[in-house]
Order: C-alpha cells, then structure tokens, then sequence
C-alpha cells in the first residue's frame, strides 16, 4: 500500500494546524454523542428500576381488578366502577382453578388512622393473610396477622412504613393502639419499604377482611356475595401463567353468568404481561430519548461537513500539487475523508467519556437512575464514524474532483 | 521519449473558445536537454502541461514512452506522473506546513516509495541536508527551489519539466538552479525540459523550441 506513516503524518499536521477549529467541529459531535449517551442511559435506568420494582412485587403475581379489559371500541368503565368481584369469587378460584398457590381477595377504602395528636389518612386494606405472600411483603418488625385471627375477626393491624413514620415517627408503633374510623386496633407489625410506586403499600395500613366487615358494611352482590376491589393470587410457577389466566378468566365468566358475546366485568393481570408492557413503553421512551439527541448529533455532522468544505477550499492549491506529484483522486478522497472521520471519531470517544461522565453525576447525585451498557457506548461511537465518513464524502469528493491545472492556478 | 502528434488545445471562456496550441508536432528523445522559448501566452506552460500528463490535449496524439496517453483516464495519468515525471514550478509550490523534508517524502510517496532515505539523499545532493526541519517560510527563494528540486527528482523520474524555474529568482541564485538542474541531468541522464523566456538560461540547453501564438516557429541545436 502507499506510505501509511506519512499519511497519518499528514492527517496529524492538517488536523493540528488548526487546533481551535478542530476543536471547536469536535464539539459538536462530543456533546451529540455525549446527550445520546446521557438520554439513552437515563432511559435504560429508569427500564431497570420498573423491572426491578415488579420482580420485588413477584414475578409471579396475578391481579384481578373489577372493569372490562380494553375490548377493541368497548368503552372501558373506569377500574372500580364495576362491582364485580366477590369473596366467593376468590373462594372458588382458589378451590377450582389448579396451580394456584395462594389468593388474597381485598378490599381497600380510605379511614383517619389517629394516635394522640397525629393523625393521617390512609388506605386501608381488608385482606386475608396470604396477602403478604403473596404481594412478597415483607416485616421490618412484629408479624402480619394470622388465619387464627382473621377468623375472629381481631382488630389488629399491619402499618406500611410511611404511615408508621408518620403515626409514630422514631417510635416502635408495634403493641400501640390507633383508632381507625369508629374502632380501635392493635399494631402487630410494620412493612418494610417498598420504595413506593405501583401497587405499594408503604402509605397503607393492613387488617383482616373480617374486621374490616364489621366497620364497614361491604356492598352485596344481587347473588349476596361480598363485594372486593381486587383479588390477588400466585401461580405456583411462572410457566404456568398464561394456564391460569385463561382459566380465571373462563372460570369468573361464568360465574358472573355472562354471555358469551358479553365483555369481561373483571380484569386479570399478570406481573408478567405487566412487566412486558412496561418494558416495551420505557424501550419506546429510551428510543425516543435517544432519537431526540440523535438531533444534536446530526447537527454536530453538519458542521464538520462545513469545516471539510472550507478547508477543501482553503487547500485548493495543496490538492493541486498533490495531484501534480501524482496522488490519484481516491489519494485524496481517502486523505480528506480520513480527516473528517477522525474529527468525528476523536470527538465520539471523547463524547462517550462525557456522556458516562454525566450519567454517573446524575446517578450519584440522586436525580435519576442511569445504566450505561456498552451497547449504548457501541452505538454512539459508531454512528459518530459514519457521520464522520457520511458529512465528510462530499466535501472529500469534491477536493478529489478538482481539476490539477486550475487548483494550482488558484490562490 | 516523447512523441506529439499534431496537438491542439482550446480552452472554452464562457462562450468562447480560446486556441492555445494550434498544432504542435514534436519529438525529444530519452535524455535530452531542450529549452522550450516564447513570449508570454504563447502556450509554453499548456504545452508542458500536457507533456506532464497533467492535462489533455483537445486534439491530437501524445506518445510518452511509446504509449499514446491523450486517451487514459485520470488514474493512469495520475500513476505517470507519480512514477515518471518530476514537475519544477515557477512558484516552488511547496506545502507551507511541511519541513523540507516531509516535502520531498510527499514527491515520493505517490510514486509508492516507501523509504525516508530517497527523500534524505535527495536533500543533500542539493545540499540543504541541514535545512531539512525548516519550514519553507524559514528558507530563501533559491533555497525552496532547490527543496522543490529535490522533491522531483527523489522518486528518481525519466522526465523531468521545469516552468519558469527560475521566474522569482534573481539572477544569481537562477544560474545556481539552473546549474543544479544541468548537473542533475548530466548525472542521471534525464530527459529535462525548462520552459522559459530567459535566452541566457535556454542557452544552457541542448536543444531550444521557439513557441508564439500555439505554434512552433523555430528550433535551434546548440
């Protein structure tokens, strides 16, 4: 091949001549890489704290909600706003349906909770005790009530954190007393912290469903069944998910006696339907992050496309004598291509140093969760390349193009 | 060597077409000395463009080397002229941001030479081997001149055309460059042909052509 160490010698003195504005060309891909790696890392984070928020909740859970799935142009009543789940619905499905380890029907309200002088308003949960199983609940102290006194109705209760921070703030709330609506009950336990988010219980509080009956008066279905909001369940092993579902779904159908042209009144979840979908949207908003930066970097392209062609310009005569000693024009096409590609490449490593740089502040400073995978920092550098050989081919092209005579002749 | 064949060349200004060469027959053989003389905007510099392969002939046959060349395209002509022909510009034409010597390595390099020493033996024998690290503002016009010499003659070329070597130069470094080339072509045996309207340099060839208005008009032996 031709002289490689003066060709680098050369890309090195045309790229060092102007330093400043190498420099300043540079910049625009070193911030355009460096947004895309920020956005894209922001967006990866926040995919990985949903997923790991849902594998705390049980990647084994099944909810059941009352409302009409989304049937295509059905109007969908509002979850809630259907009274459709029973006790008895749970009773069955728990007694019918097969590899179902656990189900916890509930029933959730709003009651004052008041000790002394403090007083909140939380979400009350009406539940049987395999709630905390299966939602993976877990105690940072006491325990979570017992079959024993769900069935006698006691009126015990389990706080969620923040409602024990708030009721008693550094004090240990088990033993203690609250009244909640018109009764009075015992703490027995206290929820560790689930960070918050869907489907937390750190702002609620936890009693039997008995107890919760004799407060409030349940609603009755025209059948006499008890009406819940939800009903949560887990399936003994995840392969076995989509099984249940359907038979859940087939099972409540006719129970609820509807007819088969009728839409579902109850909804059933799975974590694992709900975790794909979560994922697919935060995939979605990771693109779209990452596309929005991609701007920056497109823009960053231009300049250097410019820079190419004022130096292409700037070295006309250059190109000239080039050709006169006979470079061919892909001798030149390659010398200046070599330069716009390393100007781009140069500037997307640094970029990558940028945009982890910034990731790690952000994630360190508690703004938001980051992830940096290498996929990312494989992406940014090798699309900050291509801009580098797409913005800089024409003004390569056009230099390799100049007529010898006329490049010597000019100025 | 160099064989043309009835050479025509018109350059097209706007509408209109301007004759440079209107017709220029001549043969030089390997190893020749000629002097190409005329007046300005007689075509001299057309003419030795085309014989450098740098330019194409509208009309006419061009043998270089037995080869007709007024037909190859660009990649072709560009692998002559790094191979086989050392161009010498009135205005030195050296690349301002290269040392002495990165400027004859670029001489080589598209010639395929891979070696630093062609461009170092080429430096001292025209005796700058110690101005090699300066730039060409740091040296004299008779010095960039002999600079640019040795970038034409370090790929060791068969031909070797100088235009106006001489035109920015005063009289005295001219006779040194001039004498540099003469003793150049002695050496190496080269053909060398000088485009110039200075009678005193053209006396020191072999072999002058007399050009006016595109034409050959005269030729003289010395």
């Amino acid at each position: 091949m031709r002289h490689w160490r003066t060709m680098f010698s050369t890309l090195w003195t045309s790229l060092t001549t102007h330093k400043l504005r190498s420099f300043l060309t540079m910049l625009g891909i070193i911030i355009g890489v460096a947004s895309v790696i920020t956005l894209m890392s922001i967006g990866r984070g926040t995919t990985a704290q949903i997923l790991s928020h849902i594998e705390s909740m049980g990647a084994n859970l099944i909810i059941i909600r009352p409302g009409a799935g989304f049937g295509p142009g059905g109007i969908r009543g509002a979850g809630g706003s259907v009274q459709s789940l029973t006790v008895e619905d749970a009773t069955a499905i728990a007694q019918q349906i097969p590899y179902i380890s656990a189900v916890a029907p509930s029933f959730s309200t709003n009651l004052q909770l008041v000790v002394g002088n403090r007083n909140t308003n939380a979400q009350i949960i009406g539940t049987t005790p395999e709630y905390a199983s299966v939602n993976n609940l877990k105690l940072a102290e006491g325990a979570f009530f017992s079959q024993e006194e769900y069935r006698r109705a006691a009126k015990v209760a389990v706080l969620g954190s923040d409602v024990a921070e708030t009721l008693f703030g550094e004090l240990s709330p088990v033993g203690q007393k609250v009244r909640m609506g018109n009764m009075i009950v015992a703490i027995i336990g206290v929820l560790e912290s689930k960070g918050g988010g869907f489907n937390s219980p750190d702002e609620a509080a936890i009693i039997p469903l008995t107890t919760l009956q004799q407060s409030v008066s349940l609603t009755r279905t025209a059948q006499g069944e008890r009406v819940v909001s939800s009903i949560y369940l887990t399936v003994s092993d995840e392969k076995h998910t989509d099984y249940v579902v359907e038979q859940i779904t087939n099972l409540l159908r006719s129970r609820h006696r509807l007819s088969a042209s009728a839409e579902n009144d109850f909804n059933v979840m799975s974590m694992k339907e709900i975790a794909s979908a979560l994922e697919e949207t935060s995939g979605t908003l990771t693109l779209l992050l990452g596309a929005i930066a991609a701007i920056s970097l497109l823009v960053g392209g231009i300049g250097v496309m410019n820079i190419m062609l004022v130096s292409v310009l700037e070295r006309t005569r250059e190109i000239g004598i080039r050709k006169a000693l006979g470079a061919r024009e892909r001798d030149i096409w390659i010398q200046f291509l070599a330069e716009a590609a390393s100007l781009t490449f140069t500037g997307g490593i640094l970029g990558v140093l940028f945009g982890v740089a910034i990731s790690t502040l952000l994630e360190r400073m508690g703004i938001v969760n980051t992830l940096v995978t290498p996929d990312i920092v494989i992406l940014a550098v090798s699309v900050s390349i291509v801009i580098g050989l797409f913005f800089g081919s024409y003004p390569a092209w056009s230099a390799s193009r100049l007529d010898p005579i006329q490049a010597l002749r000019s100025e | 060597m160099i064989r043309l064949e009835n050479i025509v060349k018109v350059y097209t200004v706007g509408k209109k077409e301007v004759p440079v060469l209107r017709g220029i027959t001549l043969n030089i053989e390997a190893g020749e000395h000629v002097a190409i003389m005329g007046p300005s905007g007689s075509g001299k510099t057309t003419l030795l463009n085309i014989i450098g392969c740098l330019d194409r002939p509208t009309s006419g046959k061009y043998y270089f080397e037995g080869k007709e060349v007024s037909s190859l395209n660009s990649i072709e002509l560009a692998r002559i002229r790094g191979k086989k022909i050392g161009f010498i510009f009135q205005t030195f034409n050296l690349l301002p941001r290269l040392t002495a010597l990165r400027n004859v390595e670029l001489g080589t390099m598209y010639a395929g030479i891979v070696d630093r020493k062609c461009a170092v033996e080429a430096l001292a024998k025209v005796g700058l081997a110690e101005r090699a690290d300066h730039r060409p503002v740091e040296l004299s016009g008779g010095e960039q001149q002999r600079v640019a010499i040795a970038r034409a003659v370090a790929k060791n070329p068969v031909l070797l055309l100088a235009d106006e070597p001489t035109g920015q130069l005063d009289s005295r470094t001219g006779e040194e460059v001039i004498s540099l080339l003469t003793s150049l072509h002695a050496e190496r045996r080269m053909t060398l042909i000088i485009v110039t309207h200075d009678a005193n340099i053209a006396h020191h060839c072999r072999r002058i052509i007399y050009l006016k208005d595109g034409m050959i008009v005269g030729e003289e032996r010395i």
